[in-house]
């Protein structure tokens, strides 16, 4: 508890100064607007269902291209894991696209779809895509060779190995991935929409940039950052941790 | 098998010399021990239930050499018999033990299970791993389930036996936890259950106690001879601690540091049950340790060159 009351009075201490510099006047509120004009506009945005709208559009997106991106990566992820051959050739190709900016697609997305919903899918997809295939490749490598020889020893082989005990086993590494998967496909929509103009919350960013309107830019800033944060850093975390105590991969 | 009129005899067990005798150590084939406990009947003729007929092992080490780790290993295992393998770390002790499981092929030789070769794993042996390789995912029963799940044992039957398994190793209270919830001595017991549960002939226990304090050991010692006399199985028991090897083997083999070979066998024909303490078990002890003394000095003396070279 003493760790929450030290970030309450971070955060009260944070908005402080905020406000004192807005209350200075040292620059135009449009420009630097003070916390209760973010927090109007917060409240403005929920009530004419602006936000509401936004953050619908943009979570149905994310969970759209997302689970997309984990089954197919998943997939990848697994062929490349098993397959000398596929390692060494698209293994390698996976690792050098993952060095290309998700937003780098969208020039060829909205060549091939126009400036579509499946534009916006597509990148997404390529945003996550390779992340999540990559962290299943190496939990396959990195899973303790103990769980395989202890299956095999009780009968287990083929498929019912993989799907009983390699795949359980691979489990810490699979959410790993998938929670880097779920950053990075979180980064590219919201770049994404602010390119598209086409509802979702990064088009709301930009609504808020053509009208010069600061405070709603600041608004949409904290609405994505706490989104963002919900889900990696309670739901993604929370099942990270629980795993890696039950898998004895932490000294509990 | 058995059924062939020109039945061979097996072929015997490596012998040693007879040297240096004590009352209580044979060297060579053990005589048909009269031992109180267990009572199980010696017949002269079988067919041994593991046999190794000369295996050997040699793998590519990361600098490229080829390494000899098990050189030409041939022992006999009686049905019901309790034989323990002894030898300094590094000996392949272990390795000995995931050949005969058929996790890995041998370079060359021959593993028999009841006459059979051996070409993979097989639930007739089941391996209790050294680090025992639990399944963290599942819970106590879980685990115990898993290999009668891998046979394809009706629901009813693998809830009966669950619940037989758990209780032999005293677990039953604990069915539902997870082995991360678990102390090292209950884990080494859901291992037991684990291995028991499949029915194997013959168990295969790679240092299953080396982890635990001695009263945990002890009081696993006492359930193993019991577990044992009670179902008949074979066991091959690898440890590198000779008293524990006395106090638990009907034989026990001495195998030399690298390559591994078999140096010398010891028919241990103390009465059962047996404890640790015991002065005939310590003397025993004693002298097959004085034997070993040499192959521990010598895994010592590369160990210290090694961190020489460094």
């Amino acid at each position: 508890m003493k760790k929450l009351a030290r970030q309450i009075i971070f955060y009260a201490a944070l908005l402080g100064v905020w406000a004192f510099l807005a209350k200075l006047h040292l620059w135009p509120p449009y420009l630097f607007p003070p916390p209760w004009g973010v927090g109007q506009a917060l409240w403005d945005g929920f009530a004419d269902h602006s936000f509401w709208i936004g953050i619908a559009v943009t979570m149905k997106r994310m969970l759209i291209g997302y689970s997309l991106s984990v089954v197919l990566g998943m997939i990848l992820g697994l062929a490349v894991s098993s397959n000398k051959f596929l390692e060494e050739t698209l293994g390698g190709l996976l690792v050098s696209l993952q060095s290309l900016p998700s937003i780098c697609w969208i020039p060829l997305a909205v060549l091939w779809f126009g400036l579509t919903e499946k534009a916006i899918l597509f990148v997404v997809l390529m945003g996550s895509l390779l992340s999540v295939t990559i962290a299943m490749e190496d939990g396959r490598k990195q899973m303790p060779k103990i769980y395989g020889m202890a299956g095999r020893n009780l009968g287990a082989s083929g498929f019912r190995l993989f799907w009983s005990v390699l795949l359980p086993a691979s489990l810490p590494f699979i959410v790993n991935g998938m929670k880097q998967g779920w950053a990075f496909a979180w980064r590219s929509l919201i770049q994404a929409e602010m390119i598209f103009l086409s509802l979702g919350l990064g088009q709301l960013l930009m609504m808020g940039r053509d009208l010069s309107d600061m405070s709603q830019v600041m608004a949409v800033m904290i609405l994505i950052i706490i989104l963002g944060y919900l889900v990696d850093g309670l739901i993604f975390r929370t099942m990270e941790r629980r795993l890696q105590e039950k898998y004895g991969l932490t000294p509990a | 098998m058995s059924t062939s009129p020109h039945q061979v005899d097996p072929p015997a067990v490596a012998l040693v010399p007879r040297t240096g005798v004590r009352a209580n150590v044979f060297y060579g084939k053990p005589v048909a021990s009269v031992t109180a406990f267990p009572v199980r009947p010696v017949s002269e003729v079988v067919i041994p239930k593991v046999e190794l007929d000369a295996i050997s092992l040699s793998y590519k080490t990361t600098s490229g050499e080829l390494l000899l780790a098990l050189d030409k290993i041939s022992l006999a295992v009686k049905p019901g018999e309790f034989l323990c393998i002894v030898g300094p770390s590094g000996c392949g002790k272990s390795t000995l033990l995931h050949l005969i499981a058929g996790l890995h092929p041998p370079t060359s030789g021959r593993i028999l299970v009841d006459g059979a070769p051996v070409s993979g794993p097989g639930t007739d042996r089941i391996l209790i791993f050294q680090e025992l390789g639990l399944f963290p995912w599942l819970t106590v029963g879980g685990n115990v389930e898993f290999g009668l799940k891998m046979k394809n044992v009706s629901k009813a039957e693998r809830e009966e036996k669950v619940q037989y398994y758990l209780r032999l190793v005293h677990l039953l209270n604990f069915r539902d936890s997870y082995i991360h919830q678990l102390s090292g001595g209950m884990r080494q017991r859901v291992a037991l259950a684990r291995a028991l549960a499949t029915e194997p002939d013959v168990l295969l226990m790679d240092e299953p106690f080396a982890a635990l304090d001695a009263q945990t050991r002890d009081l696993l010692h006492d359930e193993l001879e019991r577990l044992w006399s009670e179902t008949g199985r074979t066991i091959i028991f690898v440890t590198h601690n000779v008293r524990e090897a006395v106090r638990l083997g009907d034989r026990v083999a001495l195998l030399t540091f690298r390559p591994g070979r078999v140096k010398q066998e010891f028919s241990v024909s103390l009465p059962r049950p047996r404890q640790m303490e015991q002065n005939d078990v310590l003397r025993t002890a004693r002298d097959i340790l004085d034997c070993l003394r040499a192959e521990i000095n010598k895994s010592l003396a590369e160990e210290y060159a090694d961190e020489k070279a460094r």
